[in-house]
Formats: structure tokens, C-alpha cells, sequence
């Protein structure tokens, strides 16, 4: 069944926006990641705009994060005061974030920086948790350890808050710089962050995992509103139809992926999580290795 | 839906003195309507040759064409640079139609002479409108023929030589396909009559492409609204993600 959409002016198969949807929602849900880094790719992959996909991408991920985040709330894994603080930071970044990518835009390079920073962000994500969580298997295979607490830099910083969520007494300046650098590469990537986020959290704070994604999952719905208000009203981007259809998918998948990464074990979790990063991460490299079947390029000009 | 309407009698009142041949014209629909299950749709043009004179010698050959509004179109050229490929070259095209279909009743070689395509840019090249493009990249022509290479094989140009069936030389009709990526706007049809390759008389019509219904409505709403529009799409994704998870909870 097609449907044709008011904004992407394209007509697509209504089947496959809420298989895509239920995808991503899936996704979102186990691993606590909004999924735009994987919903803007593949709406790109069945041809719509990419200013609409970006746009409407952001939208869906609103969706989604709202029906993880009240998943994650039954079990209490959302600390709230450390999402509020990265989100204090997040605005700032993303402010900053989008100042940047204003000024690639007129230089007319934006899609290979984009591009660029996707190789890198999730390449780099992507080994550095794929190679910590197969040491944690192996190592838990032959006598369980317990977390360690460090008691590094971030606890000797001044302006210390208790998160008792997330069972950490820390300077309120590491989350807040993490929280900025997230929401400056979520600006101009044009994603959540929730994949920068995630192991950030885990790796530079030293939060629990079973926190973490709550918590991330809190904070993109505010980041990924902004951006979506934001689009609407500078380029008119976001199809609301487009996004409908792939919330209907998004947030069914965003339920069972919840239900689904109780029972899976924290490292197993991350190590699906990186897995997942490293192929994207391929896929867009290989985009930029290979010469691509048509070397010419369309695109509209502004009045 | 075929809305049949038939153009005659207005064109039999215009004086015709100066040509022995004109172009009678009907079209099967003069308004597309863009719905939420929008295909693609196809328009049938058909009409007559009248003659006040017995018909003169010279082979006859009739053109269709059809024409969305045009835009500005920026062509990228990528390039292998420290081993990935980026864009390099750009050439901005001042005119290029966003739909074009041309058919007509034999090979254009033979039912167009060029200075008359040059004249009423007739021919996808000639209807690209490209002035100054030599001073923005070498090779210049390579970016106007890629354009036209990526647009066909999006179905928005289409060249078909033969696809306008003429009988006994004074009936013609063809069927253009319009694709399910249209923009909306007003569409320009010209029908052009030709002898041995000369234009010897023209007409022109338009058809409204317009989205209707829902369609309609959101797409207004964002270009008129475009900050409610936000909200509002913020407020659906919100109670959609609330109402799956309530929906779940119920059903466990």
C-alpha cells in the first residue's frame, strides 16, 4: 500500500516506514539510543530528501525515547538530577553546534563533514566498546567482579552533587562537559546522541549500565524536541505523516526492545550495541571509499 | 476521474488568415490532484489538424511537450580526494524544468529542424536553460547531459519519438506519463505542428498540479504555521510514544 507524503513529495510503501520504525524502536528500546543515527541512513536508503529525513528523523525519536523512558521508569532506571544536568550542558553545545553547521552549510561542505564525523564518532564508540565488553565476558566467565568505583578526576573536582540514582558522589563539571560535547555533535549530526551518550556515561562517569539508558534516553527527548521545533520553523522539513507512520512502527518496537534487554545481561547489551555501531560506521565509510555509481549530484537552490 | 473537455469552438472563432494549418487541442484532465494514495497519473492530449486549403506538401509531424514550473538546480561533481569521494565541482543551472516529457509523431531529427528546437526549446537539452555554466567548471556539458541522465531515470524527463500517433494526417493523440514524484504548480503543455521540420503553428495549454485533501492541509500548515506546525508534530510524537507504553502495560 503507497502512500504519497505531504512534505517528502515522494510516495513509499507504508509497510516498510513502520518495519523501518519498528526497527529503530526496537533498537531504541534495549539499548537506550534514540536510533537517529540508524533512522536517518536508512531514510536516506529509500529516498527521501535528506532534509527530511534529518527533520522528520528527529521527530520520531521524540517518539520513541518517551516510550522507552516511561519503559525504563517502571524500573526506576532514570536519574533524573544527572539527566537534567546533561541536558543543561546539551543546550549549550547544541546552541553551539548548530552555529557551525550554519557556517559549513554556506562553505558547502556539511554532507562530508557529517559523513566524516559518523566514520569517525562511530568508529571510534564502536571498537571502544566492543573491545571492553568482550574483556568483561571473558573475564566474568571465570569469577564475577564487581564494579569498580573510581575515585579518578571526576571526584576531585569542586561543586560535588549526589546522584543516588546512579549511586555516584561527583563533581557536577564532568557531566556537564559531557553533556555539551554530546549536544554539539547531535547538532551537527543531526542525532540524539544517544550512542555518544551511552558509553560516555558508562566510560567517563561511571555510571551503572542499567541507569545509564534511562537517563539517556530522558535527556534525548528534550535535545530531539528542540531540534524538531527548530527545522519546522527554519526549513519546514518535518513530514508529519512520514513521522506518524514510523512512530506507529517505533513505538511497538520500543516496548518488546525494553521488555527484551531486561533479560539480556549488561555486557552481552553492549557488546549488540557496538556491533551495531561498527556496521553503520562501515556502511558509511565504504559510501566514501568506493566510487560511487553516479559521481554527479542534484540538489535545489534557494531562491 | 477523465474530465473531458474539448477546446474547439475557441479556436475556431480566433481569425486564422496567416496559416493554412492549425492545431485543434483537447486534454483529458486540465487539474492533477496530489491524494494521500497518489500514483502517478497519465493525461491523455489528442486533437486535429484543420485546414482551410487542401494539405500542402512537406512530411507533417506533430510534438507534445510537457513542462513543470522550473527551478534552479545545483549539479555536484565528486571527486577522489585523499581517498574518499567528495564533492569538488559545482555548476548552478539557471532553468531547469522540475518535469519534462517530450513526444512526438517520428524521430526528432526528422520532425524538427535545430534552429526551430533552438527557437521554441523544444529537446530536454535545449529545454535546460543554462547561461554562463563554461566560466564554473571544466567540462560544463557533462553536468547539464548528468542532469538530464539522473531526471530520466527518475522518470521526471522523458523523450519518447513516435509515442504521438497521427492518423491520415489530421488526428493525433499521445499519453503522457506523470510520474508519482511531482511538484505542484501549473504544468505547460505545447503541442507544436510541424512541415519538413518547420514549426508552422503552435499551442499551448496548461494543467493545474495542486495537492488536495490531507495532503493539502499539513502541507499548508507547515508553510503557513510552521511553529504550531512543529508543536503539533512534537505533541503527536509525545501521546504516541505515552499510548504505546500505556497500551503495553495494559495488555501484560
Amino acid at each position: 500500500m503507497q502512500l504519497y507524503l505531504p512534505i517528502a513529495e515522494v510516495s513509499v510503501n507504508i509497510f516498510l516506514l513502520l518495519g523501518l520504525g519498528g526497527i529503530v524502536g526496537f533498537m531504541s528500546g534495549m539499548f537506550g539510543v534514540g536510533g537517529g543515527f540508524l533512522i536517518t541512513p536508512l531514510l536516506f536508503f529509500i529516498g527521501i530528501p535528506p532534509a527530511v529525513a534529518v527533520a522528520t528523523g528527529a521527530n520520531q525519536v521524540v517518539a520513541s525515547s518517551v516510550s522507552g523512558v516511561l519503559a525504563q521508569l517502571k524500573r526506576k532506571a532514570v536519574d533524573f538530577r544527572m539527566g537534567s544536568v546533561l541536558l543543561a550542558g546539551g543546550v549549550v553545545g547544541s546552541a553551539f553546534g548548530v552555529a557551525v553547521f550554519a557556517r559549513l552549510n554556506t562553505l558547502g561542505q556539511v554532507d562530508l563533514f557529517v559523513q566524516l564525523s559518523y566514520v569517525l564518532f562511530l568508529g571510534l564508540v564502536g571498537t571502544l566498546m566492543f573491545q571492553e565488553s568482550v574483556r568483561t565476558l571473558r573475564r566474568s566467565k571465570h569469577a564475577p567482579v564487581k564494579r569498580s568505583r573510581q575515585h579518578g578526576w571526576a571526584h576531585k573536582m569542586p561543586f560535588k552533587m549526589k546522584f543516588r540514582a546512579s549511586g555516584l558522589y561527583i563533581s557536577v563539571i564532568p557531566p556537564l562537559m559531557v553533556g555539551g560535547f554530546v549536544g554539539f555533535l547531535a547538532a551537527i549530526m543531526g542525532v540524539g546522541g544517544g550512542f555518544i551518550m551511552v558509553p560516555a556515561m558508562i566510560y567517563l562517569l561511571g555510571m551503572p549500565t542499567k541507569i545509564v539508558i534511562g537517563t539517556s534516553l530522558f535527556q534525548i527527548i528534550f535535545v530531539t524536541a528542540f531540534t524538531t521545533v527548530m527545522h519546522a520553523v527554519t526549513s519546514q522539513t518535518v513530514d508529519m505523516a512520514l513521522a506518524l507512520l514510523l512512530i506507529l512502527g517505533g513505538v511497538i518496537g520500543a516496548q518488546v526492545g525494553a521488555r527484551i534487554g531486561v533479560r539480556l545481561r549488561a555486557e552481552q547489551l553492549r557488546i549488540l550495541l557496538a556491533l551495531l555501531v561498527l556496521a553503520v560506521c562501515a556502511k558509511i565509510a565504504t559510501d566514501l571509499l568506493f566510487r560511487p555509481s553516479e559521481i554527479y549530484s542534484l540538489s535545489g537552490v534557494l531562491p | 476521474m477523465i474530465r473531458a473537455l474539448v477546446l474547439l469552438a475557441m479556436l475556431i472563432a480566433a481569425p486564422a488568415l496567416a496559416q493554412e494549418e492549425r492545431i485543434v487541442l483537447g486534454l483529458s484532465e486540465t487539474r492533477v490532484s496530489i491524494t494521500a494514495d497518489f500514483q502517478g497519473s497519465e493525461i491523455m492530449i489528442y486533437g486535429a489538424v484543420q485546414r482551410e486549403t487542401p494539405q500542402p506538401d512537406g512530411a507533417l509531424g506533430v510534438i507534445v511537450t510537457v513542462q513543470g514550473p522550473p527551478t534552479q538546480v545545483m549539479v555536484r561533481k565528486k571527486e577522489r580526494r585523499f581517498g574518499i569521494w567528495i564533492n569538488r565541482e559545482k555548476v548552478r543551472i539557471g532553468r531547469a524544468p522540475s518535469f519534462y516529457a517530450v513526444a512526438t509523431s517520428g524521430p526528432l531529427e526528422r520532425v524538427l529542424s535545430e534552429t526551430d528546437n533552438l527557437r521554441h526549446q523544444i529537446s530536454i537539452p535545449r529545454a535546460i536553460r543554462a547561461i554562463g555554466i563554461s566560466a564554473q567548471a571544466e567540462n560544463s556539458p557533462a553536468f547539464i547531459e548528468a542532469l538530464e541522465r539522473i531526471r530520466r531515470a527518475e522518470g521526471l524527463y522523458a523523450m519518447q519519438e513516435g509515442a504521438v500517433r497521427l492518423t491520415k494526417g489530421t488526428l493525433f493523440r499521445t499519453d503522457i506519463q506523470l510520474p508519482v514524484n511531482l511538484t505542484e504548480g501549473d504544468y505547460r503543455v505545447r503541442v507544436f505542428l510541424t512541415r519538413d521540420g518547420r514549426v508552422v503553428d503552435m499551442f499551448e495549454d496548461r494543467i493545474g498540479v495542486q495537492k488536495a485533501g490531507i495532503e493539502r492541509f499539513i502541507h499548508a500548515l507547515a508553510h503557513e504555521k510552521p511553529l504550531i506546525y512543529g508543536l503539533l508534530s512534537l505533541v503527536l510524537a509525545v501521546v504516541a510514544g505515552w499510548s504505546a507504553s500505556a497500551a503495553f502495560r495494559f495488555v501484560r
